[in-house]
């Protein structure tokens, strides 16, 4: 009896737990309403899977258990049952699957007019790149990796001279406008995770990586490494931005291009030799 | 319902080949300590398993201790932390679960479930367990190296893994490796021999589709590791190479702390594909023993058939089968081709229906029964619960959309924890509480296992049912202190701090249950033969715990299935499987 309570207590405990808990998702801040759709449904469907065998449990160990004079039944099978039962699952997972793989197809195709940013990790900060004028990306390598040039980007590539570098700062995006990420590692894994966007993507050395998404809110959110990345994962932070159209422009008017960089890194560099001469 | 029992035979077909000498130990070396018995090798695996996991038990308090209150213990840091996790992950999975399941219940249980004197190779079955003990020494020892163990996590992914940012760099990464190695190598002697001896060590009138479902498990799951381990050994010898000789199978051109290296044109993502190719398997590896031990505790203890016995091995089967196409699920977002997910989300979650059927049929077994509340029945009903928990939860992380905002959380920890860490381990415990009268002629302590059952159960469920909701908060895995983050309200600290107090009495409860293990070896009440009035053949032997060669001058010979409970018209309540049915003599069966 007190078994059969407690086991029914624990299917109430979990599902009060559920609906009354403080700790749940952070507010969207992107067009992935979507994902968060397909939870809360996978959420109902598994959650009367969950509470029913429970209760079933409890129901026999309450209604069965042994006392004097009690013989079992002897029923070794009961085809038409499971078979119902087979066919009854397999339509509750087809209805979690085809919502999840039609918000996949959205997830993996990006719309043509997004815009590229391109993020690096590495241990254990984030730098960010933007392409320039050109609307062009120039090309990257981790051969090119030197502390005048820490993205390792290349010199002689001229879609990447005025790429916009921003590096020990927080990312800002506009308010709407579709990106795609370019996820870029020159070291170990990492992976650029924003709670509130939802989605996530890996960064490996030697490839590059995406993900798209539109942010849907202004606001400044917190960029963790969610991918183990050696001694100091924890602490790989850095934030994203999301502003209004015009206060992006004043913002991006403010950041430096490679050649820019570089060339500051020149003059300084010329400046320091002739003083020591 | 059917009146007639199910599946007796009027006949036993002949032996085909005759009884082979029994080798026999001389002295008291060969006969406990350098033992061919397979129930020496089975006690020995076992404690061995046992020992090595109180190390990682220990591990996960200070991981909970950290957690639950980061900044207060100074003697966890960071890299400490990963070294913690990466140990507690490995031992639990590989050097407890899977050693357990398979050399210790699977040598224990097999020859005498089967009807056989021993195992067919008992030679190679002693050299498996020695070999496990080096693999284990050796992880061991990475504790007191220079450096300390590997903190690269339990799937030691590349490249960081043999990087300098990662604490274990010197000695630890490679020690691992080594251990993994021997423990491949030992493994694959044991598990030839399950194979064999369950295929070709049958009594008469043991068929396939008569034996225990508990053999059944173990067996499926052999046959899996011996295909799934050699992924995880190639890996493991490739990052040796790249680790000691500078090769570059998993790394690519890049950069170790601002310095360029001189590997080149490897790809890390080969070593996930290897790693899961074994990874995912090896969680049906730890899980298909515990189904089966599961489906014998709930019969027994509800007195009555397992219900759906043929569908059960077809599920088993299936299962097995299916969770070698289901690999990548574990990299989503591990940057693969997207078109992946694709797939794998359906061959995923198609496992989700023979899953399903197993657990419809272990409650409506329950269904009509005579349920004894025993021990071993507490722990099955509790293993329910918490697969059936992490089972659903797992229809989340496999379905590819939804497990971008939840991989790599807490959500992943709690669903991993809860479906082969916390159910797989209440197997095990429900199959100590049930078969220890069997090994040692001995019951456990009642009071004492109760107290056992309800705090491990109440308590693990108290630890990873809320650890879900911090996943979905946001909050990422591997992280010794989430520290100041905007998105994590105070609130999740406190929950944190009362997991970790529950991990602490959990913990303290498995104390208790060592203690009982001991103490009943000693002052249990006698058990005698057959304690549970079970009818599968291990608990028919002629001496309790069964001698040398388990069953005296003659092989038992089998007329029935495992599974002949409250059968009508039968005065007690069980049949065993070796007794002839009613009019048909034991000389009655074909010579």
């Amino acid at each position: 009896m007190a078994v059969a309570i407690i086991l029914l207590l624990v299917a109430i405990a979990s599902v009060l737990f559920h609906i009354f808990s403080p700790w749940w998702w952070t507010p969207l801040a992107s067009n992935w309403r979507y994902i968060d759709d397909t939870i809360t449904l996978t959420f109902w469907i598994t959650g009367a899977v969950f509470f029913a065998v429970v209760a079933f449990m409890a129901y026999c160990v309450f209604r069965f258990r042994h006392t004097e004079g009690r013989r079992a039944d002897y029923n070794p099978e009961n085809k038409k049952l499971e078979w119902w039962l087979s066919v009854g699952t397999a339509i509750g997972v087809a209805a979690m699957l085809a919502p999840g793989l039609v918000v996949w197809h959205q997830f993996v195709t990006v719309p043509a007019d997004a815009t590229e940013v391109e993020v690096m990790g590495q241990q254990w900060q984030w730098s960010y790149r933007l392409p320039g004028k050109d609307g062009r990306l120039g090309t990257s390598d981790a051969r090119n990796v030197s502390s005048d040039n820490p993205m390792g980007l290349s010199p002689d590539d001229a879609a990447g001279q005025d790429d916009v570098v921003i590096q020990n700062d927080d990312l800002h995006l506009p308010l709407g406008k579709p990106v795609k990420l370019l996820l870029r590692s020159i070291d170990v894994l990492h992976d650029f995770y924003v709670p509130e966007f939802r989605a996530k993507m890996d960064m490996i050395p030697g490839s590059v990586t995406y993900y798209w998404f539109t942010p849907t809110r202004t606001g400044t959110f917190e960029v963790l490494c969610a991918e183990l990345c050696g001694a100091a994962h924890a602490q790989m932070r850095s934030k994203v931005i999301v502003d209004e159209e015009k206060d992006y422009h004043a913002w991006l008017e403010k950041q430096r291009t490679f050649a820019e960089l570089s060339q500051q890194r020149n003059v300084a560099k010329a400046a320091y030799r002739s003083g020591s001469e | 319902m059917v009146d007639v029992p199910f599946d007796t035979v009027a006949g036993v077909p002949p032996a085909e080949v005759g009884e082979v000498e029994l080798y026999h130990p001389r002295s008291w070396w060969t006969r406990y300590v350098f033992s061919q018995d397979a129930k020496v090798i089975a006690i020995q695996y076992s404690i061995t398993a046992m020992s090595i996991g109180m190390v990682a038990l220990v591990l996960s308090w200070l991981m909970r201790l950290q957690l639950g209150f980061p900044g207060t213990f100074s003697f966890i840091d960071p890299n400490q932390y990963l070294q913690f996790i990466t140990m507690h992950g490995m031992i639990m999975v590989i050097y407890l679960l899977t050693a357990l399941f398979l050399g210790g219940f699977g040598n224990y249980l097999i020859p005498l479930m089967v009807g056989a004197r021993d195992m067919v190779f008992p030679y190679v079955n002693m050299l498996s367990y020695w070999v496990y003990l080096l693999a284990v020494v050796v992880l061991a020892s990475t504790f007191f190296v220079p450096g300390g163990p590997t903190g690269a996590g339990w799937t030691l992914y590349p490249p960081q893994a043999i990087l300098s940012g990662t604490p274990g760099q010197d000695w630890g990464i490679v020690l691992m490796l080594v251990s993994l190695i021997l423990f491949i190598i030992g493994f694959t002697m044991g598990g030839l021999n399950y194979v064999v001896t369950v295929l070709q060590a049958r009594t008469r009138g043991m068929t396939l589709m008569r034996l225990p479902l508990t053999v059944w498990g173990i067996f499926t799951a052999t046959v899996m590791a011996l295909l799934a381990f050699p992924a995880l050994l190639v890996a493991s010898v490739m990052l040796l190479l790249d680790r000691l000789l500078g090769t570059s199978f998993f790394m690519p051109t890049l950069v170790e702390m601002g310095t360029l290296t001189k590997y080149g044109g490897g790809s890390p993502i080969l070593f996930q594909h290897l790693f899961w190719f074994f990874g995912h398997p090896e969680v049906y590896i730890v899980a298909l023993p515990a189904f089966g031990i599961i489906s014998d505790l709930i019969s027994v203890h509800a007195r009555k058939n397992i219900f759906g016995y043929r569908m059960m091995v077809w599920a088993i089967v299936a299962i097995g089968a299916l969770s070698f196409v289901v690999w990548a699920h574990h990299m989503y977002v591990s940057g693969m081709h997207p078109y992946f997910g694709f797939f794998f989300a359906t061959t995923t979650l198609i496992i989700a229906v023979p899953t399903a059927i197993k657990v419809y049929n272990w409650v409506l077994t329950l269904w009509r029964g005579d349920i004894h509340l025993t021990i071993p029945m507490l722990f099955a009903l509790a293993f329910i619960i918490t697969f059936v928990n992490g089972g659903l939860t797992g229809l989340f992380l496999g379905n590819v959309v939804v497990d971008v905002p939840l991989s790599d959380t807490m959500f992943v920890v709690a669903h991993f924890h809860m479906v082969m860490g916390i159910a797989p381990i209440m197997a095990v415990f429900g199959g100590l509480y049930h078969w220890y009268p069997k090994v040692t002629g001995r019951m456990l302590n009642e009071a004492l296992g109760r107290f056992h059952f309800w705090v491990s159960f109440l308590g693990a469920y108290a630890i990873f049912f809320p650890m879900h909701y911090l996943g979905l908060l946001g909050m990422p895995r591997r992280y010794h202190d989430i520290g100041e983050t905007a998105f994590v309200p105070a609130s999740a600290h406190d929950l944190n701090a009362f997991m970790s107090v529950a991990a602490l009495i959990v913990g303290f409860a498995q104390l208790v249950f060592l203690f009982n293990l001991i103490w009943s070896l000693f002052k249990g009440r006698e058990a005698g033969g057959n304690p549970w009035g079970a009818a599968s053949l291990e608990w028919q032997t002629p001496e309790t715990p069964p001698g040398h060669g388990n069953w005296g001058k003659d092989l038992p010979i089998v007329y029935r299935w495992a599974y002949d409970y409250s059968v009508p018209g039968t005065a007690m309540d069980f049949v065993p499987q070796n007794e002839p049915p009613a009019g048909l003599s034991a000389q009655g069966a074909h010579p």
